[in-house]
């Protein structure tokens, strides 16, 4: 295959009009993964992996903490990429994609957030305590909260995509920055507790468990986010034809289904 | 010189024109005409760099203006519809300050003299704040009789708020840069007297 | 070469100092921001002099970020920014001469007055050096990032309070080494690390934001 016809097939997809239909087709798996994955992923974490010899059953909350963390910092960086695709290539599709992410991320980062609350109340005594790990994870929600509020503010979609691809790379540039800084602030907390560094002393079915539900968290985020980019999508193309034609035929299959 | 070509503007999700091709020599004064919201100024903004096309290319000198941006800009010059005032300036501090910001090097006495030229002798030290509509325009204007080597003019609505015989000292001033081998581009909906007949393109006739 | 920089800094520093009430409400802002402190945890002097270095600093930047929004929205608003786009020099050389007028004319003043207002907060006089130092290196940058958001909220509705959401996750890094190089020296074990991290995260906004802010600034005209 030559280079000219590879990029023409890698772009067909970028059109939004070919990119819809696939989508659709393709996030129905996706969700049916995500569902048979998170139901094995519990089942392992809850009750195969053995009753930690500290911690007792609280620490059975990483099973959905970890992977909510790994996936809230995953797709920042996923959007950020995005994004400088959009501001580069000039394609509408990625700024789409970028925008589509965003609040799966912030529902992941609070998701972290909020079971890393709920484990530390019996393990440190207290719901937050100013854990390195914890305040970056709520600085990144913020940047979250930034990234989509600046996006929604705007209300020229060009200009949105663009205002909001810049804050999203001059976020990215920021998060190792924003995590080294707040590490060297944080040196009276002990090290993690529930890190990678200690997974060779990790149960196999515990890592296991959670390995199923990070995969599952990426099953899920891809449907979503593809779900989410169809519907931004037929938003900002309603007045061209496809679209017309799309809506036409959508509503004749529940016309001849009722 | 200039050239446009399939050039089309996308305004928040509406679709202003399309297809829009113009070609502008030395000595050319072109009109952009059209009712109100058909995209002119827009068309203007997207001729002189500031907005990006929707589609199409603009090309100064054979070279696209996104790729030899600042060639182009050197030659350029826009008075869109703020007159780009401030109103803790003199007229004269706001003149010298446009001109030195786009990079012309102009001293305090041409400065002074083109004020004087368009009819503000006695504002030169005024805070802007104090000016009328009209007399802010013609600090703004007064960049023209500075910016002689600049070959494109691209003016949005300069007339508005000026009167009878300020219309006709700018209507001559246009038609002299033309003469001299200059390029005007400008919205209007005043006559002028120009010396020359201006060229008419209607953007409503490439609307969607 | 720098006849726009030149231009661009000469006329904001003018501009600045016609509107100096504009400057003086922010020291101002500043000054009472410190003075609460006191009222809301209490006037004991050890405890004072151990929130002082992380009081100080927040005060300087919530008045930084207070005034941010002035940088560029009158140019926007009569058209300026426009023309400034349309010089021939690159804009990031000219949003550079407005950041660095715009911290001489705010963020110095703050530096300026940081001192005083220490001594009201009882902090070691030892460590005034090292407060004046950190706040000199740290606003450039809290500027020249600032800057960015400046750009991207210009002309939007509750465009104030969404510059500082989306500012003040990136202005945390500077706040832990600006009050950290305080709180170190206070503790004896010397500031230099965190006075050198902050001239290097200086140098980094200042190779970097600026571009940023440009390209922000053509999205925001377009």
């Amino acid at each position: 295959m030559n280079a000219p016809e590879r990029s023409r097939s890698l772009f067909r997809f970028a059109a939004p009009h070919n990119f819809y239909p696939l989508a659709g087709r393709l996030a129905p798996w996706f969700a049916a993964a995500a569902l048979i994955l998170t139901f094995a992923g519990l089942w392992l974490g809850f009750f195969v992996a053995p009753t930690d010899a500290t911690q007792g059953q609280v620490y059975r909350v990483i099973f959905i903490h970890v992977p909510a963390a790994w996936m809230s910092m995953f797709i920042y960086l996923v959007m950020a990429f995005w994004s400088a695709v959009g501001l580069v290539m000039n394609t509408r599709l990625s700024f789409v994609m970028s925008q589509a992410l965003a609040p799966t991320g912030a529902m992941f980062c609070f998701v972290a957030l909020w079971t890393g609350a709920l484990w530390g109340k019996p393990t440190w005594g207290a719901y937050w305590v100013w854990d390195a790990r914890l305040t970056s994870q709520l600085l990144l929600l913020f940047l979250y909260f930034g990234f989509i509020a600046l996006t929604r503010a705007i209300e020229d979609p060009r200009r949105a995509d663009r205002a909001g691809a810049i804050i999203a790379l001059v976020g990215a540039v920021n998060v190792p920055i924003i995590y080294f800084s707040v590490q060297w602030w944080n040196t009276l907390h002990q090290g993690a507790s529930v890190s990678l560094t200690k997974a060779p002393s990790m149960a196999t079915t515990m890592l296991a468990g959670m390995l199923v539900m990070a995969i599952a968290a990426w099953m899920y985020t891809i449907a979503v986010v593809l779900w989410r980019a169809r519907s931004m999508i037929l938003e900002r193309e309603r007045h061209t034809e496809w679209v017309g034609a799309v809506l036409e035929r959508e509503a004749q299959l529940k016309g001849g289904r009722a | 010189m200039l050239e446009v070509e399939d050039l089309a503007c996308l305004k928040g999700d509406r679709l202003l024109f399309r297809d829009l091709a113009l070609r502008l020599q030395a000595g050319e004064l072109l009109r952009i005409a059209g009712p109100n919201g058909v995209g002119k100024t827009s068309l203007l903004r997207l001729v002189t760099g500031l907005a990006l096309p929707e589609a199409g290319e603009i090309r100064w000198r054979g070279e696209s203006i996104r790729r030899e941006r600042e060639a182009f800009h050197r030659e350029l010059l826009y008075l869109g519809h703020a007159p780009a005032i401030n109103d803790l300036l003199s007229p004269l501090e706001n003149l010298r300050f446009a001109c030195a910001a786009a990079g012309d090097e102009v001293d305090a006495d041409s400065c002074m003299q083109a004020l004087v030229r368009i009819g503000l002798e006695n504002q030169l030290d005024l805070p802007a704040r104090v000016l009328s509509q009209g007399q802010r325009r013609r600090v703004s204007l007064a960049r023209l009789f500075l910016s002689g080597r600049r070959a494109l003019w691209v003016l949005d609505e300069p007339f508005t708020a000026l009167d009878v015989k300020a219309v006709a000292d700018l209507a001559q001033a246009l038609s002299e840069h033309c003469a001299a081998g200059g390029m005007v581009m400008l919205t209007t909906h005043q006559d002028a007297p120009f010396a020359l007949t201006p060229r008419v393109l209607d953007v409503g006739a490439y609307a969607c | 070469m720098l006849s726009t920089f030149l231009a661009v800094l000469r006329r904001d520093l003018l501009l600045a100092w016609r509107g100096r009430a504009d400057v003086l409400v922010t020291l101002a802002f500043f000054v009472i921001v410190v003075c609460l402190f006191p009222f809301g945890v209490g006037a004991e002097p050890n405890q004072l002099r151990a929130i002082a270095p992380g009081v100080l600093w927040v005060a300087a930047l919530l008045a930084c970020l207070l005034s941010l929004h002035r940088l560029f929205a009158q140019d926007y608003a009569d058209g300026t920014l426009e023309q400034l786009l349309l010089s021939s020099e690159p804009a990031a050389l000219w949003v550079t001469a407005k950041v660095l007028a715009f911290w001489l004319s705010t963020g110095l003043p703050v530096v300026a007055v940081a001192p005083g207002l220490a001594l009201l907060l009882d902090l070691e006089q030892g460590a005034l050096p090292v407060l004046v130092l950190s706040l000199a290196l740290g606003t450039p940058i809290l500027g020249l990032l600032g800057a960015v958001g400046a750009a991207l909220t210009l002309g939007l509705r509750g465009g104030g309070m969404l510059l500082a959401l989306l500012v003040l996750p990136l202005f945390v890094p500077v706040l832990i080494f600006g009050a950290g190089a305080v709180e170190a020296e206070m503790s004896g074990s010397g500031a230099a690390a965190h006075l050198l991290l902050l001239g290097g995260g200086l140098a980094g906004a200042l190779a970097l934001a600026p571009w940023a802010c440009a390209a922000a600034l053509r999205i925001t005209t377009d």
